[in-house]
């Protein structure tokens, strides 16, 4: 059952994209729509089939990669619905919905097993501290989306090309307050994720911090998005440079995520 | 029945025929009411604005209805008919309702996609309407033209672009700001396009505003109309770290706003974003400033190809708006046409009882025997008879089929239905 949910829901995900794609390209407002009336759709089987696989698995299912791509991807989506609703800039999704079917198509394809939940794992902190980084991560995922937006914007009106997508595209000033909000949501969320997680490593391993690279490069990711936000208040550092710093931002966040469990050997790594 | 409109625009006509044809004031009761009386003429509205005179009418024959107002514009207006007769359109029938429609979604407008227009048309219609010199046909027209007009608004982004320099420069300033509400604002120099931006500005809710001149006298005379307060030009640096939207047109013959200072001022506001527009010829901004970052600069010929974008954007979009009025235009003719039948309807079936009529009394003559029940009984038969053999035709009349015209004209001759109850 959870199977075919997933399957599903990659489909309307992929669906949603290829709407989104078009949208940037030929402009249309019922694209806009129809695009977010298939990403509900695909987020409400996608929420079923993580509930679906929770009972069968009985813990959360974020301890494969399978299980942790997708659960992101359900993030990234929980996100954007929620801006969606409190800005309303259909086109967000056009930068949006190809982040959130990547994820779920690298989940598609890693093994989809259930195993058994390791004696260190069968913890309540599994919860806490995966969905705190999931969600920090997947605030700065949106972060990426906007962050691009706002340099086509930037470009657009530097270069004065003020047709087509210029258009569509929402002011500096909501992107670059966007991007800010996100970065001040992502950024407390993957403290606290970092805190629990070292409380957890003291509960389970005896030490609060182990230099394991997942740890190492979620460090470096804090200080990138710390960076962020210090020199966005002390010297100004808006618009442009912070969308850049969030875009770079991402990237380390992907290689934390992929790049680290699947290149190097961590106590992190997920089966 | 048939639409006729007559009129001028100013693509047909310069403002000198335009001025001597207007309706102005009293003129437009007056001419209302004068070709209500005109002959032919059964409906009439008057549209008459700066750029256009047009008649709206519904008339028995085309031709004739034509020539009468031809006719009444001349005596009306005490202008010979060859003054005026060359600027002049007429469209019958489909054309004349998909030139109102056409007219009232702003596609035969000077600028295309202004929205003054379809105000102008509803009041036209309301004043006919008032004075009742419109009726059935030409009520419907207003009322589609209208919804077309709506339509074309919804589903085109027609309206969308600014296509004045002013309005432009507005677009663009909430490309970067969002809202202009509560954004400070710099009016360098003076003239008259300057003003007009400055105060397309103001009145898209841009709070604070500076007035800085070279003669400081004349810059707090600016200051009072907007206002704000006027700078002295040697402190305008100062006061540019709180300035968000700068409008500069000094007439100096020199850059009054180098590169590296504005850097230092952008340092000074913590690089927050400003929008920089200079009207000037030559420029009196550093083009160069463009380049550092959060700032926004546009010269006059930036902002004239924003426009020109704009136009082909808006022309692009009229493309699709006149899709939609075909559209339209087919369901009114359609409309019109289920009218066209209806007299026709009622003569067949008043042609039906009127033979029936006859046949009944002939009968009643040969057999003056039958009793009241037999009789009644040969009625009742004659009745389901004459209702069984017109139900076909007339179906096909209230149907909504495309040969509407071939069909009444054929039913007219096979019924024999040669009465002027349908007026061509």
């Amino acid at each position: 059952m959870g199977t075919i949910l997933f399957e599903l829901a990659l489909t309307s995900y992929f669906t949603a994209t290829i709407i989104s794609i078009y949208e940037i390209f030929r402009g249309m407002k019922e694209a806009s729509r129809l695009m977010l009336i298939t990403a509900g759709v695909g987020f409400a089987i996608h929420s079923a089939s993580i509930v679906s696989r929770y009972l069968e698995a009985g813990h959360l299912p974020i301890t494969s990669m399978h299980e942790a791509s997708s659960f992101f991807a359900w993030c990234v989506v929980l996100i954007f619905f929620f801006l969606e609703l409190r800005y309303k800039i259909g086109i967000m999704g056009s930068f949006i919905m190809p982040i959130v079917f990547l994820l779920m198509l690298s989940s598609s394809v890693l093994p989809r097993e259930i195993r058994p939940l390791s004696p260190v794992l069968q913890s309540y902190w599994l919860g806490i501290h995966t969905f705190l980084a999931f969600l920090g991560n997947a605030a700065f995922a949106v972060a990426f989306g906007v962050g691009i937006m706002y340099l086509l914007q930037e470009h657009y009106l530097k270069a004065k090309r003020t047709h087509g997508l210029f258009k569509r595209l929402p002011s500096l000033q909501v992107l670059d307050e966007i991007n800010y909000k996100l970065i001040t949501l992502g950024f407390p969320l993957l403290t606290l994720a970092i805190i629990t997680g070292a409380l957890w490593a003291e509960n389970a391993w005896g030490s609060y911090w182990r230099w394991d690279p997942k740890e190492t490069w979620s460090l470096i990711t804090w200080f990138i998005y710390a960076l962020v936000l210090h020199i966005r208040l002390t010297a100004g550092w808006r618009g442009k440079k912070a969308a850049i710093l969030s875009i770079i931002g991402f990237v380390v966040v992907l290689f934390t995520f992929f790049g680290v469990n699947l290149t190097l050997k961590s106590l992190h790594t997920f089966s | 029945m048939k639409i006729l409109v007559v009129g001028l625009n100013h693509k047909t006509a310069g403002v000198d025929v335009r001025e001597r044809l207007a309706f102005n004031g009293p003129k437009l009761e007056e001419g209302v009411f004068g070709l209500k009386k005109v002959q032919e003429i059964k409906e009439v509205a008057l549209l008459s604005t700066c750029n256009r005179v047009e008649i709206y009418t519904c008339v028995g024959n085309c031709n004739s209805g034509a020539e009468n107002v031809k006719q009444f514009l001349s005596t009306f207006h005490g202008i010979g008919r060859c003054d005026f007769e060359k600027a002049l359109y007429v469209h019958t029938g489909a054309q004349a309702i998909r030139h109102v429609f056409r007219v009232a979604a702003s596609l035969d407008s000077m600028v295309v996609g202004e929205p003054q227009i379809l105000g102008q048309l509803k009041d036209a219609f309301d004043f006919a309407l008032a004075r009742k010199t419109t009726g059935i046909l030409l009520n419907q027209l207003m009322k589609k033209a209208i919804s077309t007009a709506k339509r074309v608004r919804t589903e085109t982004r027609i309206a969308e672009n600014a296509v004045s320099i002013s309005f432009a420069a507005v677009e663009l300033a909430r490309k970067i700001f969002t809202e202009l509400a509560g954004k400070s604002f710099m009016l360098m120099g003076a003239g008259e396009m300057a003003e007009l931006a400055a105060r397309h500005l103001v009145n898209n809710g841009v709070t604070e505003v500076m007035v800085v001149n070279r003669t400081y006298e004349r810059g707090c005379e600016l200051a009072s109309e907007f206002n704000g307060k006027a700078v002295r030009f040697e402190n305008f640096l100062q006061e540019l770290v709180h300035t968000d939207i700068i409008i500069c047109s000094t007439g100096a013959p020199s850059y009054v706003l180098r590169k590296d200072q504005m850097q230092k001022v952008m340092k000074e506001r913590k690089h927050r974003p400003v929008f920089i527009i200079d009207i000037s010829v030559p420029r009196n901004i550093d083009p160069g400033i463009n380049k550092i970052e959060n700032v926004y600069l546009y010269d006059v010929d930036d902002l004239q190809e924003v426009v020109d974008t704009n136009v082909m954007e808006r022309q692009k979009e009229a493309d699709k708006a006149e899709m939609i009025i075909t559209e339209e235009v087919e369901k009114f003719i359609r409309w019109v046409a289920s009218l066209d039948s209806v007299p026709t309807i009622v003569a067949l079936r008043q042609k039906a009882e009127e033979i029936k009529g006859e046949e009944l009394e002939k009968f009643r003559t040969k057999f003056p025997d039958l009793d009241e029940k037999k009789m009644k009984a040969i009625e009742y038969l004659a009745t389901s008879l004459m209702n069984k053999l017109i139900h076909p035709p007339t179906a096909a009349l209230k149907d909504d089929s495309e040969d509407r015209d071939e069909l009444i004209a054929m039913i007219k001759k096979l019924y024999g239905l040669n009465g002027d109850e349908h007026e061509e």
